[in-house]
């Protein structure tokens, strides 16, 4: 009879049976809930479905760098531009917050007491200050600028006001697709040549010179291309108008005070990874290469970065994430990313919110994984390769 | 004879004021031209600043020494050229800020609940702090006494939420949200760790959704999503419903700080309290967790202070925290255009808050090496 009582104290009983319990709760909760919202959408009117993204948004967007946008265009369009305004500000956000960042990590280590100290000062203010209000403050900064009609100017192409800076805009010409061509090549084939002078230097100890080789092949031979089709590529100057300028490329302030923002922000939490990552690096490697005859930039380039990178890639890659999905913050100034366009305008306008908010969130965690999977890739060809 | 020669002294050049010049800002010529164009800009930066914020802005009272009441009685607007900053949209509007629109008769109950806050914290903070075993009974105590005296209710007065602002807004969401995803992210992090696969899977797909997704998303879904899916007859106020989204968010990041310090426990602690008979509970409760939790603490003060700053995001979905009542006092047409004293000054509050917690961790991480050292010896 006790085996019936100790039935519970079965390992393998009680395991199945708490998952058991654990999935039929949950599944009891998803029901829930999906019936009381199914019954609270049926008394406000709102029918569930996708059929509204082929709607006609009727509103316009301001920052529409890459898709013509009109305000006719459905609110999948409005999808598209939020999607490549998100990406394209956490692009340029990301790289420039490295570069900085790596400059800053590097300067907090520098024998320079002074510029140490700045350097520190400007870490701890930027980390210590809300995102939020730095691109409000950026953004109030950006738009106290002077008007359009008394826009600073630089070399008469060059126009920054308070509704952005406007500059010439390039118009590509037949021919010019060769030159991207080969450039595209240029890259491609100086990658591998990269690879094949390491393999000879593997061998036969020569080496190569690779950089200044591909450097000439990537800027020299697009350039020659160039030339030899008689320049197929020419600009479109803006120029002031009325009340606006006409023609050239804007950038909005709102871009601008992201950009801004998102970067320095970030770059400070960059400098200090890569400051502990170069410090994760011991005294003794450089000694080390330095009594092998090594010179100092080869210590550097060769010893130290690479091991210092183990250690600095996988924070970096929750820096980048962290980067994207602040860009999200673009509704507090009018940035049309996906938040604000997709997400807030076609939202409001609509009242689909559950589908909206399913796709915004779906597509964030697309971005999410896919920058995670890339930087993942990335750090394994880095790490130690034990044989 | 004694034939030592007296030991010479170091040359000038490396000792003293002189050689710590020499060696810290011209060791050579690269480093002469940087630290003099550096010095050339804080020159130029420092006194400006100084000036702006201090010497030439308006406290209370104009140049004119009339106290001001708007925008056109300020120092810079008056002389664009000389005057600094004017403080007075800070000093006319500071109850806004410290309480948002708390009635004025019970704004006592708001002081108090800041004087316990106090109380209740820094003993949980300082382990040396003496009595400290009686002040954390008052810690556990502390939200409920606080909910009441905030909120209303046991005979005082209800003060509807959307009438709190401020840094009252602020504090509660930091906290609130602090002390509720602490042990929910426990409850994750073991759960991610567990051998059943079916509880394991569900926190893993949790955290890693919440972590993938912005708080904006969250905060969104908090508003227009969380109403549909309650029933009829329960209706959450916007603070519960952007408090709810503010901790599942902070709980996700909890739990991975907290996986962070259990996978930091070696094995053999596991198998030591199994072998003397601890159940699961037992050995987490007593074995496992407290040594996890010591070791993670500064990284959980980091994530808060993370969570500290994403506060400012609910004026986003129309709540009115610090940030919040800085631009309702910028968008009041008396007070047009004094943007950067409402930054300054919101941005040194969150400083000030913020600052003090990564001196802590730093101060903790700092404690636990040398305890962990001691422990080795």
């Amino acid at each position: 009879m006790r085996s019936n009582l100790n039935f519970f104290s079965d390992e393998k009983f009680r395991s199945i049976f708490f998952q058991t319990l654990v999935i039929g709760l949950f599944a009891l909760g998803i029901f829930f809930i999906v019936q009381t919202t199914a019954y609270n959408l049926e008394k406000r009117n709102i029918a569930t479905g996708w059929r509204f993204l082929t709607d006609p948004a009727g509103f316009d967007i301001s920052f529409s760098p890459f898709i013509n946008f009109k305000s006719t265009d459905t609110h999948l369009d409005v999808y598209f531009v939020g999607v490549l305004n998100t990406l394209l500000v956490s692009f340029c956000g990301c790289i420039a917050a490295t570069i900085l960042g790596f400059l800053v990590g590097i300067i907090r280590l520098s024998s320079n007491w002074l510029l140490v100290r700045v350097a520190y000062i400007y870490v701890e203010f930027t980390r210590n200050v809300p995102l939020l209000l730095q691109i409000i403050l950026w953004y109030s900064i950006l738009i106290q600028l002077p008007r359009v009609k008394q826009s600073l100017e630089f070399l008469d192409t060059f126009f920054i006001s308070n509704r952005g800076i406007y500059s010439p805009r390039p118009v590509f010409e037949n021919g010019f697709s060769y030159v991207f061509i080969a450039f595209t090549l240029a890259l491609v084939s100086s990658f591998f040549l990269r690879r094949w002078a390491k393999k000879r230097q593997d061998e036969t100890g020569k080496q190569f010179p690779v950089v200044t080789s591909a450097f000439g092949m990537i800027i020299f031979v697009p350039l020659l291309l160039f030339f030899i089709l008689g320049s197929p590529l020419s600009f479109d100057y803006p120029a002031l108008k009325g009340f606006n300028f006409k023609g050239g490329m804007v950038i909005r302030p709102e871009f601008i005070a992201m950009f801004l923002a998102l970067t320095i922000y970030t770059a400070a939490f960059i400098s200090e990874t890569v400051r502990s990552g170069i410090l994760s690096v011991t005294k003794g490697q450089r000694e080390a290469s330095a009594s092998l005859g090594l010179k100092k930039s080869w210590i550097m380039r060769l010893i130290i970065i690479p091991q210092a990178l183990r250690v600095i890639v996988p924070p970096l890659t929750s820096q980048y994430l962290n980067l994207t999905k602040n860009s999200s913050l673009g509704i507090a100034v009018g940035y049309a990313d996906l938040v604000h366009g997709f997400g807030g305008i076609s939202l409001n306008q609509t009242g689909q919110a559950i589908e909206c908010m399913v796709i915004v969130m779906a597509t964030y965690l697309t971005i999410s994984l896919t920058i995670s999977l890339f930087m993942n890739i990335y750090n394994r060809s880095i790490q130690f390769k034990e044989k | 004879m004694n034939d030592l020669t007296e030991a010479r002294k170091p040359p000038v050049a490396t000792t003293g004021i002189l050689g710590w010049l020499r060696i810290n800002l011209f060791s050579n010529w690269v480093n002469s031209l940087v630290t003099l164009f550096v010095l050339y800009i804080l020159i130029q930066f420092i006194p400006w600043i100084l000036n702006w914020t201090i010497f030439a802005a308006d406290f209370k009272y104009n140049f004119n020494g009339e106290e001001i009441i708007n925008r056109e009685m300020c120092s810079r607007v008056l002389d664009p050229e000389n005057g600094g900053a004017c403080w007075a949209i800070i000093y006319v509007r500071f109850y806004q800020f410290m309480y948002g629109f708390y009635p004025r008769e019970e704004v006592w109950r708001v002081n108090l609940s800041y004087i316990m806050l106090a109380v209740a914290i820094v003993p949980l903070l300082f382990d040396k702090f003496p009595f400290r075993k009686h002040f954390l009974k008052f810690t556990y105590v502390f939200p409920i006494i606080a909910f009441f005296l905030l909120n209303g209710g046991l005979g005082l007065e209800p003060v509807s939420t959307n009438k709190w602002g401020g840094l009252l807004v602020t504090l509660v969401l930091g906290c609130t949200g602090i002390a509720l995803a602490f042990p929910l992210g426990i409850i994750l992090a073991l759960g991610r760790r567990s051998n059943l696969p079916v509880i394991s899977m569900m926190c893993t797909l949790f955290i890693e959704f919440i972590r993938g997704v912005p708080l904006i998303t969250l905060l969104f879904f908090g508003m227009v999503m969380l109403p549909l899916f309650l029933p009829e007859g329960i209706d959450m106020d916007g603070l519960a419903r952007v408090l709810v989204a503010v901790t599942l968010f902070q709980s996700a990041y909890m739990a991975e700080v907290i996986r962070g310090g259990l996978q930091a426990i070696p094995q053999g602690q596991y198998e030591a309290a199994r072998s003397i008979g601890l159940s699961y509970w037992q050995m987490n409760m007593k074995i496992v967790l407290p040594q996890a939790i010591r070791i993670s603490i500064p990284s959980i003060v980091n994530t808060s202070i993370g969570l500290f700053k994403d506060t400012t995001l609910v004026i986003i979905v129309g709540l009115l925290d610090l940030l919040g009542i800085g631009r309702g006092a910028l968008a009041d047409t008396t007070w047009l255009g004094l943007a950067y004293e409402v930054y300054f000054f919101v941005s040194l509050v969150f400083f000030i808050f913020t600052f003090a917690m990564s001196r802590y961790s730093l101060y903790l991480e700092k404690k636990l090496k040398t305890g962990i050292n001691m422990g080795a010896d």
